[in-house]
Parts: C-alpha cells; structure tokens; sequence
C-alpha cells in the first residue's frame, strides 16, 4: 500500500472532478455531497478519462465518448456500454491535502 | 417473486441492437424481477454497431472486441435473448407478438426496438455480387472481405453516398491503400447532417486524402459480367471497380408493424416518455420519433435520430417508464464520426440555422462550428476537441456572443458556466 498526496482540498469542486496520476494509475477524484471519492479514472469500455466526463446526478459519471456512466463511489459500470468496474480507491483529506491510498 | 407476478406475460423486447440490449438491462437494474424476453433477429450476440465502419474495417480490433457482451452475462442477470427469431407482426389488443415459424408471445409490456436498416439502390444491375451495404456485423465481414482482396489486387472501390457511413468506409479503405471513388449527389458530404460549409471542409478533408470525390453525381447503374465490375454515373462516367460500396441512408425498421395501428410517421411516434399510443407498448433507438425539445426552447420538435447515444439513453428511459416512471426523455443529442485522423463529434440538434460561427482553423485539423439561430446555440461540431465535449454539450441553447465563441483564447469550460 502506498499512501499518496494528490492535491489540496480546493483543487477539486462538486460536479468538476480532476485527474490524477498516481504510481502510474490514472485516477479521478470526485467531491459530491461534501464527500471525496476515487475511481480508476480510464472508462472500461475503451480507453478515455472520466474526469473529462459529465456528472449526470450526484454519484454518476458519464464518459463523453460513449455514454458509459459508473458509480463513483464504487467505480462499478452502471449502464452498457462498459461491463467492467474501473475500480475506487480510499480517498480522504488530511491537513488540508488530499490523500489517495493505492497497491504498489 | 409473488405468485402474480410469476404468472404474468414477460417484458418483451424486440430488437437485440444496443437499445434492445441496454433496456433491458435497465429493466434488471431498475429492480424489475419479472421475466425479460429480448426476440432479435440477428444470429449475432448483441454487438457494437460504431465499430464496424472503423477499428472493425480498419483491422485494428479482433472481432470479439464488438460484442456488448459474453451469452452467460444474459444469463447471469435472467435476460432470455432469443438471437434469430425475427417479429413479424403485432397484435395491440391480444398483446400478443407473432415470431417467423408461427409462434407467438404474449407481452405485458412491448419495446419497440428494431432499429433501421439501409436503403437499397434500385438501378440496373444493383444486385450484382460485390456491392455491399454496411449495417451489420456479417455485413462488415463481407466488406473486410472485399477490402482484403482488393488490396491484393490493387483494385478500386466506388463508395457510393458520402453520409456517414460511406464518409467513413471511403476513410478506412483510402488508410487501407485502396483507390477510392466517392460519388454523392448532393453538392459536399454530409450536407443534411453538418450543412454547406462544414460539409465542403470534410470535402476538402477526404480530397487531402486522395479520394477522388465527386459531387452532385449519382448511380445510373452497375454493370459487370457476374460480379460489379463498373458503376456509370448519372453523369455519364464510367468508373470501373474491384467492388462498390453503398451508404444511401436508412429507413426505420417499422415494416412488421404496418398493420398494428400504432402512429407511424418515418418511426414509430412517441411521446416523451417514450410511449406510443398502445398502452404498455413503447419504442426507442433508430426506430422511435419523438419530441425533442432544445434546451430553453419552448416548442417541440420531432426527430429521428440514428446515433448510439441516443438509442442507449432512450432505451433507458423507456426502460424506467415501463416500470411505471414518468421520466421525461429529455437529453441533448450527440454523435461523433471518426475520419483519418479527424475524431468529429457533434451535439444538439440543428435542421435549419442562420450562421455557422467557427472557432479554430479547419485547415489545423482542431476545430469548432456552433450553429446559431435566433441568437442562440443550437448544435456545435467539434473536430479534435475530445476533452471540450462536456462544457459543449453545456453551451447547447445558451445565447451567447459569437464574438466570444469564435475567440480560442475563451476558455469553453468559463463560457460554458455563464449561461
Ligand atoms: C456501420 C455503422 C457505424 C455507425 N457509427 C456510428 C457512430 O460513429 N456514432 C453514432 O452515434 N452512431 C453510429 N451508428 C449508428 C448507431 O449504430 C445506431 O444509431 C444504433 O445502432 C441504433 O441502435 P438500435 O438498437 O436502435 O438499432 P439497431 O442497432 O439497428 O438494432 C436493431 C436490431 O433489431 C433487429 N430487428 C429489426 N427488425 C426486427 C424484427 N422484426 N424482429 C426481430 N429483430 C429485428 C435488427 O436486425 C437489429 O439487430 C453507426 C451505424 C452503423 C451501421
Ligand atoms: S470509452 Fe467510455 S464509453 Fe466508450
């Protein structure tokens, strides 16, 4: 495990999630509700950024090249045409910095 | 499950394309436990469509790569797929759907979900082997067939029709090495969808590419000792050919239906809940019109859209409203084309508009065409501009200074959130 800054609290808005790189995983990090929360950031169908996608309610992104949308707090596929989950990641803030937790 | 429930008629789906496909997954998701039947008539598993005029043709991704899914994944989520078995009539009063062989289905509720299928050419020696059409997956592996032969043998191929689907299999062959011909009658490529101007700048496009492209000319005939040899044109040229290629448009897939007495007008027409007029049946994808309605506009129009995305979301939506929602099916509309190197995608919807305001240079290969009426954004083509399609499809029915959308120096994310 490898506990990773990725940001400062303010960097990420509801609704505006944004990317980050972390041991080589790409990662997208979500604040909804006062809530962070981290997905794999590459869409399961093929290969594009979620954090480039759209919030379609609270919890839902939806990729802008197909229209796959996933579960931020899970990374599960919620509608074709992705069947994989992109995978979550613990996510918390600590002195004001924003902190991802990943496998090496 | 309760015992009613157990002995009610299953949710039928008819139509295994992805709007077949992705309601009924809705209807799993949505909580539904009640039998789901999809009746389709394609031997295939449910598959991408979108592929096969690119990476499929292309030979950049296996075959296997097309389909939406695995056969035990139905199973896994108790969606009975009956692959094969073509509807052939409906029945509003008995709720009944009768299937090719003579069977037939009750439906507690019916989606309507038989997408569209390609309009053929009628002119003299149109049945020749070696013309091809493009909608389906034994379709493009018959194209890719043709491709590969004709690449051995250095032949040419005459795509006829410069939509979409001739755009992009006209692109695919030329990466490939063939010699391309692509006749379209309308005067640039594209026109009903993109208009004059952006149209002529995908003119330009396929000719920096070496297609020979001619416009406002059609097929007068093919003609061929047993295979197509050569396509004349309504202009009177002759242009020979290893095979032909025929993209002319669709037509919804609505035949079966003639004598059910559901309203169709080109498409089964819906409501925006995706119902049509027979109670508990609804209809989504290619084969649905329905009211669209333009961010801040106030009247209705009504459409038939032929785009993945609509027929993913719509599908959805009918999905939901089966079970008894009411969710207005209110999205704005989306498409994207791959040509060459150009990744276009396209949002809103516009038939007729006043200006075209162009942000970036085509000739850079990145650029953006809002289309304006009234002052405001209708529809927006962006070429090149991937990470922009979210605070784009924002910008739809927003009024905003053109002066300011053609400025590349405008951030579109700071624009996007002033409206
Ligand atoms: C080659 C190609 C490339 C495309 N590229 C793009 C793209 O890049 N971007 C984009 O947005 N859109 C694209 N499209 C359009 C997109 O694929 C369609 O809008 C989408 O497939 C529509 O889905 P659907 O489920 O409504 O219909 P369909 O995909 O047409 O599925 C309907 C299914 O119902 C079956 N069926 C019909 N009649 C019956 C019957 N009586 N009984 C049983 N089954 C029946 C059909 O055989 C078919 O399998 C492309 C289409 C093609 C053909
Ligand atoms: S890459 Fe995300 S839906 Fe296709």
């Amino acid at each position: 495990m490898a506990v990773v800054t990725v940001g400062n609290e303010d960097d990420v808005q509801e609704g505006q999630p944004f990317r980050v790189e972390v041991e080589g995983t790409p990662i997208a990090i979500f604040l909804a509700q006062g809530e962070l929360y981290a997905i794999g950031d590459t869409c399961t169908h093929e290969e594009f950024s979620l954090a480039d996608g759209e919030m379609v309610d609270d919890y839902t992104v939806e990729c802008a090249l197909h229209g796959a949308r996933f579960d931020i707090r899970t990374g599960r596929a919620l509608s074709l045409p992705a069947t994989g989950t992109a995978g979550s990641y613990p996510v918390w803030v600590e002195d004001g910095v924003i902190k991802v937790e990943v496998e090496e | 499950m309760a015992e009613a429930q157990a002995s009610r008629p299953p949710v039928v789906v008819v139509g295994g394309g992805i709007a077949g496909a992705s309601a009924a997954e809705t209807l799993r998701r949505e909580g539904f436990d009640g039998r789901i039947v999809v009746v389709g008539d394609e031997r295939a598993l449910p598959y991408e469509r979108p592929p096969l005029s690119k990476e499929f043709l292309l030979g950049a991704i296996p075959e296997a790569k097309v389909f939406l899914r695995a056969a035990e994944e139905y199973g896994a989520q108790d969606i009975e797929l009956r692959t094969g078995t073509r509807a052939t009539r409906l029945d509003v009063a008995q709720r009944r759907v009768e299937l090719a062989g003579g069977e037939s289905i009750a439906y507690d509720r019916l989606l309507l979900a038989t997408g569209s299928e390609p309009v053929r050419l009628h002119v003299p020696g149109a049945d020749l082997p070696g013309i091809r059409y493009l909608r389906t997956l034994d379709d493009a592996r018959a194209l890719a067939a043709e491709i590969a032969s004709a690449r051995a043998s250095g032949g040419r191929v005459v795509v006829v029709g410069a939509g979409f689907i001739g755009a992009e299999v006209a692109a695919d062959c030329r990466m490939l090495g063939l010699d391309v011909t692509l006749i379209e009658a309308l005067p640039v490529p594209m026109l009903r969808a993109l208009g004059a101007e952006m149209g002529g700048v995908f003119a330009e496009l396929h000719r920096a590419h070496g297609v020979d492209l001619r416009l406002g000319e059609g097929v007068a005939a093919f003609r061929g000792a047993g295979r197509v040899e050569e396509v004349v044109t309504t202009s009177g040229a002759r242009l020979g050919c290893a095979f032909a290629v025929v993209g002319v448009g669709v037509r919804p897939a609505t035949e079966w239906l003639r004598d059910a007495g559901l309203t169709l007008e080109n498409g089964v027409v819906v409501d925006c809940f995706c119902a049509t007029t027979a109670p508990g049946v609804f209809a989504a994808g290619d084969v649905a019109r329905w009211p669209y309605m333009m961010a801040d506009a106030t009247e209705p129009e009504m459409v038939r859209l032929e785009h993945w995305d609509n027929a993913l979301r719509q599908a959805e939506v009918a999905a939901r409203n089966m079970l008894g929602q009411q969710t207005p099916f209110a999205p704005t509309p989306y498409f994207w084309s791959d040509q060459y190197d150009w990744k276009a995608q396209y949002v809103g919807y516009a038939r007729t508009w006043e200006r075209v305001v162009v942000r970036g240079r085509p000739e850079d290969g990145a650029f953006i065409a809002f289309y304006l009426t009234g002052g405001r954004i209708c529809a927006a083509l962006a070429v090149n501009h991937v990470r922009e399609l979210v605070p784009l499809k924002k910008l739809i029915g927003a009024a905003l200074d053109p002066a300011r959308l053609a400025d590349a120096g405008e951030d579109l994310r700071g624009l996007s959130r002033q409206r």
